[in-house]
């Protein structure tokens, strides 16, 4: 457990974070791995988890019939894969899949929304988190849909 | 290219040709009657000039060191740049110029350098990547962000890839619409800082691509703590005379042509984020 606290430790998304809060965090982590291809969550099912991404690219895709699956967004080494375990009704807005083989901190949701209902600092320090990240997620998704490298000439 | 008279085009012969992606090419360019090229630094530009078509501003993409030829990158979305695409080996084009304030190469000497590109603003920024790999010991980490469209409108694939096997340096790109065979990264461009780590007080940053590309980047590099003196962008607008006479690029109280196109971030923030300029 100390050796998974430290891993933890190192992910960017509990940089500052107090050790109390840490050791609240590690009792609802553990290790996983997935390898290339492998589907780490679809869309529609429930969230139970969130991710620490230490090594590997996950790929965030919408599917549509009879086209092939659009990739929206890839994440990588230290981003926050998931908030839709924080947010009800806690299920899967997108489909994630493994790019490469992908090694990750899981943090189990459920554990961690009953923490952070018995203790509003935690859940307080873990929106603001989140906030962060789905701020430049909504950001970085705005830019996108401008297509600012499209040349305006309708061909 | 008479230094005397900056409005007299001169006959350069298209020697080769490559295609860069669907709708960019790269024409080297020599002069026909074979005397030496005018001399360039890093992110000025010439007016080249289509017999019967017009006249354009495109920068120079090629190496200073290479003192024979001039480079450019086109991507074709006009009448001018139709016709300069479709330019073969033994073409003639008119040039004039080199015009321009440069990127500050000298004085990003001994800094840590971010280059940041979209699209086919990497074609000014590589006579830069050039000058620094050339050079390497004498500058800081070295960090390329380059955004493209798709993967296949990435310029200068193999070059990207040799780039980023140099010392201290980082090569990252990124698409805003990759298929499932992509195995890059998808995104913006500015979500590529955060695989990065700055050293904001020793980093000088230089940004080129579309305008509002380049405003993001701006506001991720002052929020990871780079100054905005430390920051430079390349702007366009529509130039005729490409030496400050005509007003065509007038922006705000400089002109694209003589001024810039490459302009100190904190000059400029402000017309940067104006609506009407």
């Amino acid at each position: 457990m100390e050796s998974l606290e430290r891993i933890i430790a190192e992910q960017p998304f509990v940089e500052g974070l107090e050790s109390y809060y840490l050791q609240l965090l590690v009792g609802c982590a553990k290790n996983v791995v997935f390898e290339a291809g492998h589907t780490v969550f679809r869309e529609g099912e429930e969230a139970h988890e969130f991710y620490l991404l230490r090594h590997g690219k996950v790929a965030i895709e919408i599917h549509a019939p009879q086209r092939p699956p659009i990739v929206v967004e890839t994440l990588a080494d230290g981003d926050v894969l998931g908030w839709s375990w924080l947010i009800p009704p806690h299920h899967w807005r997108f489909t994630a899949r493994a790019v490469t083989q992908v090694r990750a901190i899981a943090l189990d949701g459920k554990c961690l929304r009953t923490k952070c209902e018995a203790n509003h600092d935690l859940g307080y320090e873990l929106l603001k988190r989140f906030a962060d990240i789905m701020s430049r997620r909504v950001d970085a998704a705005r830019y996108q849909v401008i297509d600012v490298y499209g040349t305006g000439v309708k061909k | 290219m008479s230094p005397d008279d900056p409005m007299l085009p001169v006959a350069y012969r298209v020697e080769k040709v490559s295609k860069e992606t669907r709708d960019t090419f790269t024409l080297v360019t020599r002069r026909v009657d074979r005397a030496p090229r005018h001399a360039f630094e890093p992110g000025q530009f010439s007016m080249l000039y289509v017999c019967a078509v017009g006249e354009l501003p495109i920068s120079i993409s090629g190496d200073t060191a290479d003192k024979q030829n001039l480079t450019y990158t086109v991507r074709s979305v006009g009448q001018v740049t139709n016709q300069l695409v479709s330019l073969g080996v033994g073409d003639t084009l008119g040039v004039r110029g080199p015009f321009g304030a440069p990127w500050p190469v000298e004085e990003a000497r001994g800094k840590d350098l971010v280059i940041v590109a979209g699209g086919i603003g990497l074609a000014p920024l590589r006579p830069v990547l050039y000058h620094v790999l050339r050079r390497r010991e004498e500058y800081g980490r070295l960090v390329l962000l380059y955004g493209a469209r798709s993967p296949q409108d990435q310029l200068y694939r193999k070059e990207l890839t040799h780039w980023s096997q140099a010392p201290e340096t980082r090569v990252l790109t990124t698409v805003d619409y990759g298929g499932v065979n992509w195995h890059g990264h998808v995104g913006v461009v500015t979500t590529m800082f955060r695989y990065v780590r700055l050293r904001p007080e020793r980093t000088m940053a230089m940004v080129c691509g579309p305008e509002i590309m380049m405003r993001f980047v701006a506001r991720e590099l002052e929020t990871r703590g780079v100054e905005r003196s430390q920051i430079r962008v390349s702007m366009e607008r529509n130039m005729k005379c490409g030496c400050g006479f005509c007003g065509h690029c007038q922006y705000g109280p400089d002109f694209i042509c003589k001024d810039g196109p490459v302009f100190p971030y904190d000059r400029i923030q402000s017309r940067l984020e104006a609506y009407e300029i």
